[in-house]
């Protein structure tokens, strides 16, 4: 029992990372890692909404019929989004104003759903909430890694500490679309082999 | 009674959803007030922010709407006033025209039209790219001069701005806002 914890934890950060090995939730991996701490934030937000809504399906899962679990889990994913969205706004808005406009998109993140379907639909909630955190980590971790790799050769910072000249030329590609497939799949390449170690 | 009859799944849903739908509007209460005054308390930064003569009122208690010709929309305009004189003002325009739809900034202005610098209040530009419009190295451009139609432009379009890389058009929006505030500023000042 202590041993499955344990695996339903640290499952999710190398072995089946979410994003790196599983390949979902492409859009935000792909469309918010320009920066480090974009795909911080953006990681940390979605760890806060499925630890939420993992526990909320996990608790409600009994109740709910098979048939139209798919509309159930999306209405609780929905509700915890906004809720996270509006107490960001009226608590911490200096965060919300950075991370805004990616909040909404974490409804339609595949990975929260995914893992409501796939995990906390036929697990305790205890569980549910290890294997959360655990897929939440991987998520970050994954989204920092990428966003680290971007804007470093991108544009030249890490973290938003610029480490070339106001006039050095970091390789613009990085920030933009074809950059971000390029350092998605040294990533997919690198966690292959980690994975098999 | 069958689990999977119509009436039960639409019992299940609807509480379901009630219960969303309580959940939201307790949360909405609660931080009505914390999100308004966590946008006014920012509003009035940047106001501070790009108006550089000392002021001893509250601009923003003393805004007025300005509408602009063409049903362009209105603006809103913010009188810092010293000893009951305008000293300058701060103008909060906004353009649809940017990259992820509309860009919200407050633009300064000294007396005689000059702009003294703007703050992006909202926007949806890609981050790292568009986003980069509010860092002083494309801002600081703006500071001192006034706006004339023929040169307030991006230097692709013939102007003497140079814009964002690989961002001209959010670039391009925010020189459509500030126009938009100069205008609005100047029907203020002949006006007054």
């Amino acid at each position: 029992m202590k041993k499955e914890s344990y695996q339903n934890l640290t499952r999710g950060i190398i072995q089946e990372n979410p994003a790196l090995v599983m390949l979902l939730g492409m859009c935000p991996t792909l469309g918010v890692t320009t920066t480090a701490l974009n795909g911080l934030g953006m990681g940390l937000a979605t760890l806060l909404v499925l630890i939420l809504s993992n526990s909320a399906v996990s608790i409600v899962k009994n109740f709910i019929p098979s048939t139209i679990r798919i509309p159930c889990y999306i209405t609780i994913i929905a509700t915890f989004v906004t809720v996270v969205e509006l107490l960001m706004t009226a608590y911490l808005p200096n965060l919300h104003a950075a991370l805004g406009i990616y909040i909404p998109l974490i409804v339609v993140n595949c990975i929260i759903l995914g893992r409501a379907e796939a995990f906390a639909a036929h697990n305790n909630l205890f569980q549910s909430l290890l294997d959360a955190l655990g897929m939440g980590l991987g998520f970050t971790l994954a989204l920092v890694l990428l966003g680290l790799i971007r804007e470093m050769l991108g544009a030249g910072s890490a973290f938003g500490y610029h480490f070339i000249g106001e006039n050095g030329y970091p390789i613009l590609m990085f920030i933009m679309p074809p950059g971000a497939f390029l350092a998605l799949a040294g990533l997919i390449i690198l966690f292959n082999k980690l994975r098999r170690l | 009674m069958k689990s999977n009859s119509l009436i039960r799944l639409i019992f299940v849903m609807l509480i379901v959803a009630c219960g969303s739908a309580a959940i939201l509007g307790f949360v909405y209460d609660i931080t009505k007030e914390p999100i308004k005054r966590a946008n006014d308390a920012k509003e009035l930064a940047a106001i501070s922010e790009v108006i550089y003569e000392e002021f001893d009122n509250n601009p923003f208690q003393e805004r007025t709407q300005i509408p602009l010709k063409k049903n362009k929309g209105q603006v809103t305009l913010y009188p810092a006033r010293k000893d009951g004189k305008i000293r300058a003002v701060a103008i909060k325009t906004s353009s649809n025209k940017a990259f992820g739809g509309s860009i919200e900034l407050i633009v300064g202005f000294f007396l005689d039209g000059t702009i003294s610098g703007y703050k992006v209040i909202s926007s949806k530009e890609t981050p790292g790219l568009g986003s980069k419009v509010s860092e002083p190295k494309f801002s600081e451009q703006f500071i001192g001069i006034k706006p004339k139609r023929k040169t307030f432009k991006v230097k692709q379009d013939g102007g003497e701005i140079d814009a964002v890389t690989a961002a001209t058009i959010s670039s391009r929006a925010v020189i459509d806002a500030i126009q938009k505030a100069y205008d609005a500023y100047h029907k203020f000042s002949t006006r007054m």
